[in-house]
């Protein structure tokens, strides 16, 4: 579904990205690992656009979308969130949500119709608020919402999308534990087409959720492999999941 | 903060509206000075839409008041006199310069934007003071009239201008008032409150931000003619960057993003100016001064802000 | 022919030395906390004032008052740092133009209020103003006089920055604020003391501009277009950038006035949009 082929950057002397090659088969779900400044964020970063790789491809199914701009590879279905809320403060929750499939649905551009006539777009919105248990922030402002809420409602805006691969950075960052179950209930439930990647730092989330795991270190791709082969792999070990098993 | 829905008029509304139409009947000797302010407001109706709505710091909209101003004043130099038709062209031709424009602002921010604008806005300023067999130069345009608007003369006493200004500020502010409650509005309001967020939303967040400036492009053309046209002259000033710092200085006073922000700031600005005229011009820049510090400092979302704020206090 | 192009030159990069001068503590200042300080020009005005106050009316000599110029625009500016703009640093852009465009207001009608409106002048000595011959050309004295000064006052700041224990710590700063805080460096301090020496060459810059611009209370307006223009194309930050930018314009500027004075100003702000539109961070800006 989404895949890179040697996909290579660096700031300056700072080699972010070397040779990353991946290739994200629908519906699996990824977890992305791997030590601090291993560059995770900056290759979802080159994957959505954000950057601009140095040389390399980025497929997303069988288009090469490496030329394309970031809203334009969000509208082929390439969502991710932010490892920091990155929200509309002012907006309500609803709003933003309607927002994101008025958008999704090419009706933004309209500014002779008023809001009342894509109702439609205000009920999905709605309804995706529901299914992560956010109706009853529905009419609050964004910036009055409690941070774990705001963590589903970055989720809930990357959903409105109506994506086909879904980069999610650090979901349950900053969250205390006992809230981010609710958080991950949702990634659960996350339909079973959707290709997903996400970066985390807690090892049982991740053999949770996981039933692929990518280990990233200093910019490359260390191994790739299921839960259980990553717990057994020396190099993983050593480089990363001793420290994180001592803790 | 209104529901999605909520796009009804208010009665506070109804009553400000049938309230423009007081200074016929209460206020007669003053209808020129109202005109004013009416043309004032809507080009000050103009600038929110791109710096409250979309968050755009323009320090150079007079370019495009200007622009309107002279294109309604030559049309009647030289072709017409009739105002409506001449409204029109002038706004396209605000409309089209601002659309041209529009492909270079969008693309900054911060420092290089504000300055941007501004050197767009001195460009054009500059421009019209050299080409002037085409604008009168210096001396600004003269030697033309425009008699009258669908039979109303266009007298001293300010009642044709006035109606005509508040017709096309009020239409205008309908314009706008849809614009607003408009998905697009929404879009608009979701570039200000976080640019890096629409993007990753599916947004073409730039084509967004032309099509506002375009707009408020052709409202403040739309402005300029109507000060041409109820005048029947155009000074240099209007491409000033005076007049982009004052009808910004008016839409923060009022309150940026409030819809009504540019209205208020404008009757409360000129009406002030008007009392305090006879006195000498340093006094004026001295209050003005003040009144912008005061204002950052205590009141930072302007006069209908803080009246906003204070009825939340009560509630 | 050629002696004319080398006046414009000669005339072009005095008045790039004024610009400068009344320049590169905006740039550094910017640079540092990104606090639009529209008010900057007004810390010029205060240094001519105190200039002209000091030659007219107490009758000392002009190289005298340039310390006094100095510290006045020094001063002036602190105060205003501390009671006014350090609310500020962490307000939008917007905000911050229109506070300081407010002190800029304040500050034209208080000198128009003290001082008239009328063009004050403060003539430097005789010596200075005569000018020199060479190789054929006349090189006015005053000029030479600006250029020899800005090009040591740009020396000493590079020492300054590049050498001092001080001049670290405002480079950390301008390059990464957090960072800076982190390694220990008190960046308030530090940015406090930028302002006053900003202030204070502005000031300096004021008061040199007498007998090139004269000076009466639309100065900190009318000048600040140009230093705005010098920072943005400049670089924010970067004296450096300052510096060339200074000179780029104020070479064009009497270029311009020279050969196409039709144009008036237009040559300079096509000269601004035109490499801003190619280098939005300025010719050696970082941010």
């Amino acid at each position: 579904m989404l895949s890179t082929r040697n996909v290579n950057k660096k700031f300056g002397s700072l080699v972010v990205a070397e040779d990353i090659s991946l290739s994200l088969p629908p519906g699996v779900r990824y977890a992305l690992i791997g030590p601090n400044g291993a560059g995770k964020t900056t290759l979802i970063n080159l994957i959505t656009g954000l950057v601009a790789a140095d040389s390399g491809e980025i497929l997303l199914g069988e288009e090469n979308i490496t030329a394309l701009k970031p809203y334009q590879r969000v509208k082929r279905g390439l969502v991710r969130t932010f490892q920091i809320n990155t929200l509309f403060p002012h907006l309500s929750a609803l709003e933003s949500v309607t927002l994101a499939v008025l958008e999704r649905d090419g009706h933004a551009h309209n500014w002779w119709r008023g809001l009342p006539a894509f109702s439609a777009a205000a009920d999905e919105a709605f309804a995706i608020l529901k299914s992560l248990n956010l109706e009853k922030t529905a009419n609050r402002e964004t910036r009055e919402l409690a941070y774990g809420q705001q963590r589903l409602l970055e989720i809930a805006l990357a959903l409105a999308t109506r994506p086909r691969v879904l980069l999610l950075d650090e979901p349950a960052a900053g969250v205390p534990k006992g809230e981010s179950a609710e958080l991950f209930a949702a990634v659960e439930g996350l339909s079973r087409e959707l290709t997903v990647l996400f970066i985390e730092h807690d090892m049982e989330v991740v053999f949770r959720f996981a039933s692929r795991i990518l280990v990233m270190v200093g910019g490359r791709i260390l191994v790739e492999g299921s839960p259980q082969d990553i717990a057994r792999d020396e190099r993983v070990r050593e480089v990363y999941l001793g420290a994180a098993h001592a803790a | 903060m209104a529901s999605v829905n909520d796009t009804r008029w208010r009665p506070l509304e109804i009553a400000f509206w049938l309230c423009t139409l007081l200074p016929f009947v209460l206020a007669p000797n003053y209808l020129s000075l109202a005109s004013q302010i009416a043309i004032t407001a809507l080009f000050a109706l103009s600038l929110d839409l791109i710096l409250g709505y979309a968050g755009i710091v323009s320090l150079g909209h007079a370019a495009f008041f200007g622009m309107g101003a002279y294109t309604a004043g030559l049309i009647a130099k030289h072709y017409w006199t009739e105002p409506i038709s001449a409204l029109l062209i002038a706004g396209i031709f605000a409309g089209i310069l601002g659309y041209a424009l529009s492909h270079v602002i969008v693309r900054f921010r911060h420092l290089a934007l504000i300055m941007l604008t501004m050197g767009f806005g001195l460009l054009l300023h500059e421009a019209a003071n050299s080409a002037s067999v085409l604008t009168g130069g210096a001396d600004g345009l003269q030697g033309f009239r425009v008699p009258e608007i669908l039979g109303f003369k266009f007298d001293m006493f300010g009642r044709a201008a006035y109606a005509y200004a508040l017709a096309v500020l009020f239409v205008c502010f309908l314009v706008t008032r849809r614009i607003i409650h408009s998905p697009f509005g929404l879009a608009l309001r979701g570039i200000r409150e976080n640019a890096t967020r629409m993007p990753a939303i599916g947004a073409p967040s730039l084509s967004h931000l032309r099509k506002a400036y375009t707009i408020a492009a052709v409202i403040a053309g739309l402005a300029g003619a109507a000060l041409t046209q109820t005048t029947s002259t155009v000074s240099l000033e209007v491409l000033s960057f005076g007049r982009s710092a004052d009808v910004l200085v008016i839409l923060i006073l009022g309150g940026a993003g409030r819809l009504y922000g540019g209205i208020v700031g404008a009757i409360v600005y000129m009406v002030a100016r008007d009392q305090f005229s006879g006195v000498n011009p340093q006094y004026w820049y001295f209050w003005i001064g003040l009144l912008l510090v005061a204002v950052v400092m205590f009141l930072p979302n302007g006069i209908l802000g803080g009246l906003s704020a204070l009825h939340k206090k009560r509630q | 022919m050629l002696s004319s192009a080398v006046g414009v030159l000669f005339d072009g990069f005095a008045y790039g030395m004024l610009l400068f001068l009344l320049s590169v503590g905006l740039s550094v200042t910017l640079g540092m906390m990104n606090f639009v300080n529209l008010a900057h020009c007004s810390f010029a005005m205060v240094g001519g004032y105190a200039t002209v106050t000091l030659v007219n009316r107490f009758g000392w000599p002009f190289l005298a008052t340039l310390p006094m110029a100095f510290l006045a625009g020094a001063f002036v500016s602190l105060v205003l740092e501390r009671v006014l703009f350090k609310r500020l640093y962490r307000a939008t852009d917007l905000d911050q133009c229109l506070l300081t465009i407010g002190i800029v207001f304040i500050s034209i009608a208080a000198f128009a209020w003290f001082y008239t409106t009328d063009q004050q002048s403060a003539r430097p000595p005789e010596w200075l103003r005569t000018s020199i011959s060479a190789g054929g050309i006349n090189l006015a004295g005053y000029r030479l006089f600006l250029i020899v000064f800005g090009l040591v006052t740009t020396g000493l700041l590079f020492f300054f920055i590049e050498k001092t224990n001080f001049g670290a710590k405002v480079r950390a700063a301008v390059d990464n604020q957090r960072m800076a805080r982190g390694l220990g460096i008190d960046v308030d301090r530090a940015f406090m003391l930028t302002f006053a020496l900003g202030g204070g060459l502005a000031g300096l810059g004021g008061a040199l501009a007498i007998e090139v611009v004269g000076l009466d209370p639309t100065f900190a307006l009318a000048f600040l277009v140009y230093v705005l223009i010098v920072v943005a194309v400049g670089g924010l930050g970067s004296i450096g950038g300052s510096f060339a930018a200074a000179v780029v314009l104020g070479i064009s500027d009497m270029a311009g006035k020279y050969y196409f004075p039709w144009l008036g100003a237009f040559l300079i702000y096509l000269v601004m949009v035109g490499l801003l539109m190619w280098r939005p961070l300025g010719l050696f800006g970082k941010r």
